[in-house]
């Protein structure tokens, strides 16, 4: 029993500040779901109709399909190099290993207003590097920001490019903390280097891997600056960059209508909870 | 002996070729805060530096108080990674090695709180600290952050597999309670995982921009970020200067991570584990 009290006094700091400062504004923010307010006037209720609008809000639904879209053109890219630049550098002979990791590492530190000003530069219409590049090699130009996939190829690499490096890390730490033993055990029972990979690597990174596939999945879903900054407050060309938390802070704070903006906040908790349920069974169910 | 030669030409190209992209917008960066304003718009893009580095840093540290800013942003990040990483490890560790009523829904609602958006409950936020009379004041940044979800999420992916069950055992039959199991048992073998967490944690607080907007309102307390961005609002069209300010804030964060590494590289969960 003592051994039990110690550990929930162990949690609790975390439940009582969320208690304080999650609570309170999740409940706020559930009762302006039901409700219509502009933030300045009074509130009227307004029972299900924010989420029954939002059902049938192309808006919306365009918000989560781009959304989705974004997730998984950056998504892929980024873990599957995380994984390929963590084994590399595990790489027994690999010399310079810190130098390599600050290289990677770089993109994750610099604030998000520098990169947001170097990707303008990158995939701009007129000027930008990309461009100059294509044109370089005789390539007709492209116009990024006109095109719908273009805008999206944009913010994912700028997800790719500020989050792979971190993944590595973490693929690295978890590449660290399998035991040499094992491998040298399984090379004794005449093991070939892939048996070993699939058999050893891959199912002690499980908890690593399916960590990296939900933080992505959770950041993915909530991606809010990067498009933002780049595009604006309307997603660029055919709201092509329209984010579903763009969107939502669009109508909170740019339309004021807090009301509906809380209802999409709510409908977007729900899809996000779905989709992480989803993808935790897929990524727990592989080894088992 | 050929095969060791090839393989090291493929790794050493792969992880080259691979940091030369990773590296180049932050290299471009470098590039234009040496440049003015109207070279950042030509075409074909300046790939090499120019000459206005000094001149640009000067007119950062004419327009805002950028040492003063650096200062504060150095306190908060300081102190709530301090905080980050005793709680988040704590709890962590708990829910890692442990087993008490309640364990599976207390962890769930953990992670159903990462799904929240914050954009969320901005507003609700906001009216909090008012009623607390926290606006302006650093409690605003600290004391919501100090213990994280993510942070307890991550510790708990590691310690899991890190920390051996026997030796947890063997410290429960020489009488350790919960505490001294963290202390003793716990705490060395999760500091690799300390380093990343405080590094991350550290980077993202320095780097964090919405919230401190909302609520440092004496510009005597402002973040180095909220500063920046009064260099943008005030000369919107002096990207050059924007540019070189952004590369001055993120030089600590580099110095950081470049001492932090040699704590990734010390690999000190490999020793403990050993029997």
């Amino acid at each position: 029993m003592w051994e039990h009290r110690a550990i929930y006094v162990a949690i609790s700091p975390f439940y009582i500040l969320f208690a304080v400062f999650g609570l309170f504004p999740i409940g706020f923010s559930l009762y302006l779901a039901f409700h219509k307010w502009d933030g300045i006037g009074i509130m009227t209720y307004n029972g299900f109709n924010n989420f029954k609008y939002m059902l049938t809000d192309a808006e919306f639904w365009q918000a989560v399909g781009n959304t989705f879209m974004i997730w998984i053109y950056s998504t892929i890219p980024m873990l599957f190099f995380a994984l390929i630049i963590a084994f590399l550098l595990h790489a027994p002979f690999v010399k310079f290993r810190t130098l390599f990791r600050v290289g990677y590492f770089l993109p994750n530190v610099t604030s998000i207003v520098a990169v947001a000003i170097i990707f303008g530069a990158l995939f701009a219409n007129n000027y930008g590097f990309l461009n100059y590049l294509l044109q370089s090699v005789g390539l007709p130009v492209v116009e990024w920001m006109n095109a719908p996939w273009g805008i999206k190829v944009a913010i994912s690499s700028m997800v790719v490019w500020r989050w792979t490096g971190y993944n590595a890390v973490i693929y690295l730490a978890g590449l660290q903390s399998i035991p040499q033993t094992l491998y040298e055990a399984a090379k004794i029972d005449g093991a070939s280097a892939i048996q070993s990979f699939f058999r050893i690597t891959i199912p002690m990174l499980r908890p690593v891997i399916l960590f990296t596939v939900i933080t992505s999945t959770i950041g993915g879903m909530q991606l809010f600056t990067e498009p933002q900054v780049l595009v604006g407050n309307d997603g660029g060309a055919g709201a092509a960059g329209m984010t579903i938390v763009l969107y939502l802070y669009r109508e909170s704070f740019i339309n004021n209508y807090f009301g509906y903006g809380a209802a999409v906040g709510w409908g977007m908790f729900l899809i996000i909870a779905l989709f992480s349920i989803v993808n935790w069974k897929l990524v727990q169910g592989k080894s088992s | 002996m050929a095969t060791k030669h090839l393989k090291s030409l493929v790794l050493y190209t792969g992880l080259i070729g691979g940091m030369l992209i990773s590296m180049f917008p932050f290299y471009w960066l470098i590039v234009m805060s040496t440049r003015t304003t109207s070279d950042i718009y030509k075409f074909p893009p300046q790939l090499w530096f120019g000459g206005e580095l000094w001149n640009n840093i000067t007119r950062v540290l004419q327009q805002i108080d950028f040492w003063g800013a650096f200062l504060n942003t150095l306190f908060v990040s300081g102190l709530v990674t301090i905080l980050v990483l005793f709680f988040d490890s704590l709890a962590g560790f708990a829910f890692a090695k442990f087993e008490f009523p309640g364990k599976k829904w207390l962890f769930v609602l953990l992670l159903a709180t990462m799904m929240v958006p914050s954009q969320l409950s901005l507003v609700p936020s906001f009216v909090l600290m008012a009623t607390f009379g926290w606006v302006g004041s650093f409690k605003a940044l600290i004391i919501p952050g100090m213990v994280n979800a993510f942070g307890i999420f991550w510790i708990r992916q590691y310690a899991t597999e890190s920390i051996p069950n026997d030796l947890l055992d063997a410290g429960r039959i020489d009488g350790c309670n919960f505490f001294r199991l963290y202390w003793n048992v716990a705490l060395p073998i999760l500091r690799p995982a300390f380093a990343f967490l405080g590094a991350f944690t550290f980077i993202g607080v320095w780097n964090d921009y919405l919230w401190p907007l909302i609520v440092l309102t004496d510009e005597r307390k402002y973040t180095l970020q909220i500063a920046l961005s009064q260099l943008n609002g005030l000369y919107n069209t002096d990207y050059a200067m924007v540019i070189a300010g952004t590369l001055l804030a993120v030089i600590p964060l580099i110095i950081m991570f470049l001492f932090i590494s040699r704590q990734f590289i010390s690999d000190i969960a490999a020793g403990a584990v050993k029997d």
